[in-house]
Parts: C-alpha cells; sequence; structure tokens
C-alpha cells in the first residue's frame, strides 16, 4: 500500500520510496532530497518535512528533536531567471 | 534599493498588530503580504473569538481583521503596505529580496524586520492521499468562507483540534453534511464547547480513530477509518467505511519560519511549539540582531497571542531602531501580563513548557 502513498506532492514521492532509501542507509533529509527531490518543489519541503523526519526518526529510532531538516535557501518560491539578471544588472550601473 | 525602517513579513494578526504598535511609536513601517489582502487566516474565520476583551473577545475573526485595518488607517503616513508580494529571500547583509506578482523582483534594505509568517498545515500520510478531494482545513475554510464554494457533499474530518470542530460545523451550517470527526488521539483536542455545539447536530466525533485509507478512481469516493491503539498504530478489524467525497484533513500547523532559517537564526525543534522555531529572547529578537519574530512563527497558538505578540515585537523592534516611546515600559508589561494571562489554562502550560526552550 506504501506505493500509493504519496508524501511528496510536489515531486510524487512515495512512502516505499522513502522507506526503501531510508533502509539503504540514507538517512537524513539531505541525503534522500539529493537522490529524490523531495522538498525542492513549489513547496519547498513544508508539506513533506515532517513526514519524512518522522519516518528517519521511526526507522533510526531517535527523536524528531534529532533529525535535522534541510538548509533552506532563497528563493522561497519559482522567480524566473530574467528578472534576477535584471535585478542584479541595476547594481552594476 | 528600496529602503525603510522596520519591515514586516506578513500581513496576518501577528503582523497587523506588530505593525500598529511599531507606528504608535513613530516608526516607518513597511508590511509585506503574499495575499491580495491583510488580514492573514483571520478573513476566513467566520466565528466568534473566545479570549478576553483586549483581543476582540466575541467579535467574529473577518471583523476582528476589519478593526485592526481600521486602526492602521490612523497612522497611514507611516506605513506602507505591498500586498501580493512575497519574500523570496533574507541574507547575510540584510537584504530581504521579493517578488511582486510575478514580475518584478526587487530589493529592500530595512532597519529591522520582524517575520511574523504564520504556519503551515501538517499532513498525513496514508494511501491514495492525492486523490481529489483531500483537502487541509485551509483549504475548505478558503473555499467555503472567503470564496463561497462548497468543497463537496459529505466530509470526513480527519482531526478534533478547535480547526477541525469550527470548520466540520461551519460545513454542517453551509449545509455540507460532517460523516463524523476522527482523532487520533484518545481524546478530543478543541474547546469541549466546539464538540458540544457538533455533537448536538449529530455527528460523531470518533477519538483514537485515523483514516486508513481513501479509495476513489477519479476523485474521493470512500474512507477507511480505523481505531489505534495508544501508540497510534492501526487495531486489525477495527475497520469502518465511510461513503465521502471530501476527506478534510485538520492535525494541526507547523511554524512557517524558512525565511530566518536561511537568515542564519538559530531554530530547534519544539513538540510543544508544534516544529522548528527560532530562538529568542524576551523581547522576541532572534539570534541575529535586528531580527524579530511574532506570533505562530514563533510556536503554533491563537489569534489572540500572536496578536499580543505582534504588538510586543513590534513595540521592541521600532525601541530597537530609535524609537522608544515614554511609555515603552509600561506598554511591555501590559503585553507580558496579557500573553500571561492568555496562557494561564492548561493548554497555555504546555506552550509555556515549550518557550521556555526558546528564550535566551
Amino acid at each position: 500500500m506504501d506505493e500509493n502513498t504519496i508524501i511528496c506532492r510536489c515531486s510524487d514521492v512515495t512512502l516505499k520510496q522513502l522507506r526503501d532509501l531510508i533502509q539503504e542507509g540514507y538517512t537524513t533529509y539531505d541525503e534522500i532530497k539529493r537522490i529524490t527531490r523531495i522538498g525542492m518543489g513549489p513547496c519547498q519541503g513544508k508539506t513533506c518535512g515532517q513526514l519524512v523526519m518522522r519516518e528517519i526518526a521511526n526507522a533510526t529510532g531517535q527523536n524528531m528533536q534529532d533529525i535535522k531538516f534541510q538548509t533552506t535557501r532563497p528563493p522561497v518560491v519559482g522567480v524566473k531567471l530574467g528578472l534576477i539578471a535584471q535585478e542584479g544588472r541595476k547594481n552594476e550601473e | 534599493m528600496k529602503e525603510v525602517e522596520l519591515l514586516i513579513i506578513g500581513g496576518g494578526p501577528a503582523g497587523l498588530c506588530a505593525a500598529l504598535s511599531a507606528a504608535e511609536s513613530s516608526a516607518k513601517v513597511c508590511i509585506v503580504e503574499r495575499n491580495k489582502s491583510l488580514g492573514g487566516q483571520l478573513i476566513k474565520q467566520t466565528h466568534m473569538f473566545f479570549g478576553s476583551e483586549k483581543q476582540y473577545a466575541s467579535i467574529r475573526g473577518i471583523d476582528i481583521s476589519g478593526i485592526l485595518l481600521d486602526k492602521l488607517n490612523h497612522y497611514k503616513d507611516n506605513v506602507e503596505i505591498l500586498t501580493e508580494t512575497t519574500v523570496v529571500g533574507m541574507y547575510e547583509d540584510g537584504v530581504v529580496t521579493v517578488l511582486h506578482k510575478e514580475d518584478n523582483y526587487y530589493k529592500i534594505k530595512p532597519k529591522a524586520v520582524i517575520v511574523a509568517t504564520g504556519a503551515f498545515e501538517k499532513t498525513l500520510a496514508f494511501p491514495n492521499n492525492d486523490l481529489p478531494g483531500i483537502y487541509g482545513a485551509g483549504a475548505v475554510q478558503t473555499l467555503m468562507n472567503v470564496h463561497g464554494v462548497k468543497p463537496g457533499d459529505r466530509v470526513l474530518m480527519v482531526g478534533a483540534g478547535n480547526i477541525g470542530l469550527i470548520v466540520s460545523y461551519q460545513l454542517q451550517q453551509a449545509g455540507v453534511q460532517v460523516a463524523a470527526i476522527l482523532d487520533a488521539a484518545p481524546k478530543i483536542g478543541g474547546y469541549l464547547v466546539h464538540a458540544s455545539k457538533i455533537r448536538r447536530m449529530g455527528v460523531p466525533i470518533l477519538t483514537s480513530h485515523t483514516v486508513k485509507e481513501a479509495i476513489g478512481k477519479e476523485f474521493v469516493e470512500k474512507a477507511i477509518v480505523c481505531q489505534v491503539d495508544e501508540k497510534f498504530q492501526a487495531i486489525e478489524g477495527t475497520e469502518m467505511e465511510f461513503d465521502v467525497d471530501v476527506i478534510c484533513i485538520s492535525v494541526g500547523l507547523t511554524p512557517l519560519n524558512e525565511l530566518l532559517a536561511m537568515r542564519g537564526c538559530q531554530t530547534k525543534y519544539v513538540p510543544q511549539l508544534s516544529g522548528f522555531v527560532p530562538l529568542r529572547n524576551e523581547n522576541y529578537e532572534t539570534t541575529i540582531e535586528n531580527v524579530f519574530t511574532a506570533g505562530d512563527a514563533t510556536g503554533v497558538e491563537e489569534a489572540s497571542s500572536a496578536m499580543v505578540e505582534g504588538y510586543l515585537s513590534g513595540l521592541c523592534a521600532a525601541s530597537k531602531i530609535g524609537y522608544t516611546p515614554g511609555n515603552f515600559e509600561e506598554r511591555k508589561k501590559d503585553y507580558i501580563k496579557q500573553l500571561n494571562d492568555l496562557r494561564s489554562g492548561p493548554v497555555g502550560k504546555h506552550i509555556l513548557a515549550g518557550i521556555e526552550q526558546i528564550v535566551i
């Protein structure tokens, strides 16, 4: 049934994929993110974050307090590259 | 680059009160709000609030938003409001980048910032949880109370906290049937006055129950529900089916502070405050100087406490950049007293145990 349980809505990552990865030894949010793109979609991990952390905690016998979330970086939402370039050029002038 | 004195990120109850408080101290304030209008979650709240008179008890949430906006209007020379504008980044040098609609991206350099970004809904993992018809309670409130759109005809509510109970009641008022309310916990999380109201309408509240699976082809047609043990594990053989076209997930919120995290503010996972929260001092200033916080972003609580936290952080942030009113100490004491009064009940005790872990 885990195949039909979506953990990451942005990148369609299932609970089965997540559990398999944890079993293989990928036990940090950042590692799982690099393989699956979890946390890299439009919601930036706001929806899946705690679900992923809870799975890692349960599988590794840690507390939620001990699990590290991903490193947060700008931009928070999608920005067209052209707009960023335009703003960058303003500084040169 | 646009220069401002005090930048407030988020125009919900905390942000609006922070703006009011700072403007009252004569600081120039700029509020950035990603939505079309200010008010945050207040504009979805058609029910009357609890609390005390100072936090507008027995007034509807949406009307509280109106009252705050009217008050803000008195300071219109000191308050700039940028709606449909999202803060997309906060950087080490204090620069904040924003995106207006989708076509205007620019930088703002504030002297101080208050991050009042609120909270984000938690979700649940169960088979077919991506079927259309599965909503967060916030989405149901937006559809029904803001846009006047029924989310469906028959709803299973997952979560018997205040939001779950209130939204269930509002659904019934709108002519949408609520088949049942579930909660995995062994007792109802919300106020009993809300629970009694909905029970009197004949809606069952099933504690120690969770949703096991959603069933449907194109959209939700059924929900399978089961009982859980004290470790929240499903108990075999207790399954029940509900014919519903909506499953509404109302399992709580988690503080939204990715901006504070990217700025480098120290955060900590505190279960009592529902997730990662920034460390802060009693003035609501984080571990980065001149970066303040208030409201649900600093721990999920209620609109009433978010408003008072807003007043307090607005007062302190304005003072930090040179606007200290004569009655500073008096106002600060009053806000702290209001917060203590709001946190005097059993729920407050739990919140205070969380706050203890983040105050530096």
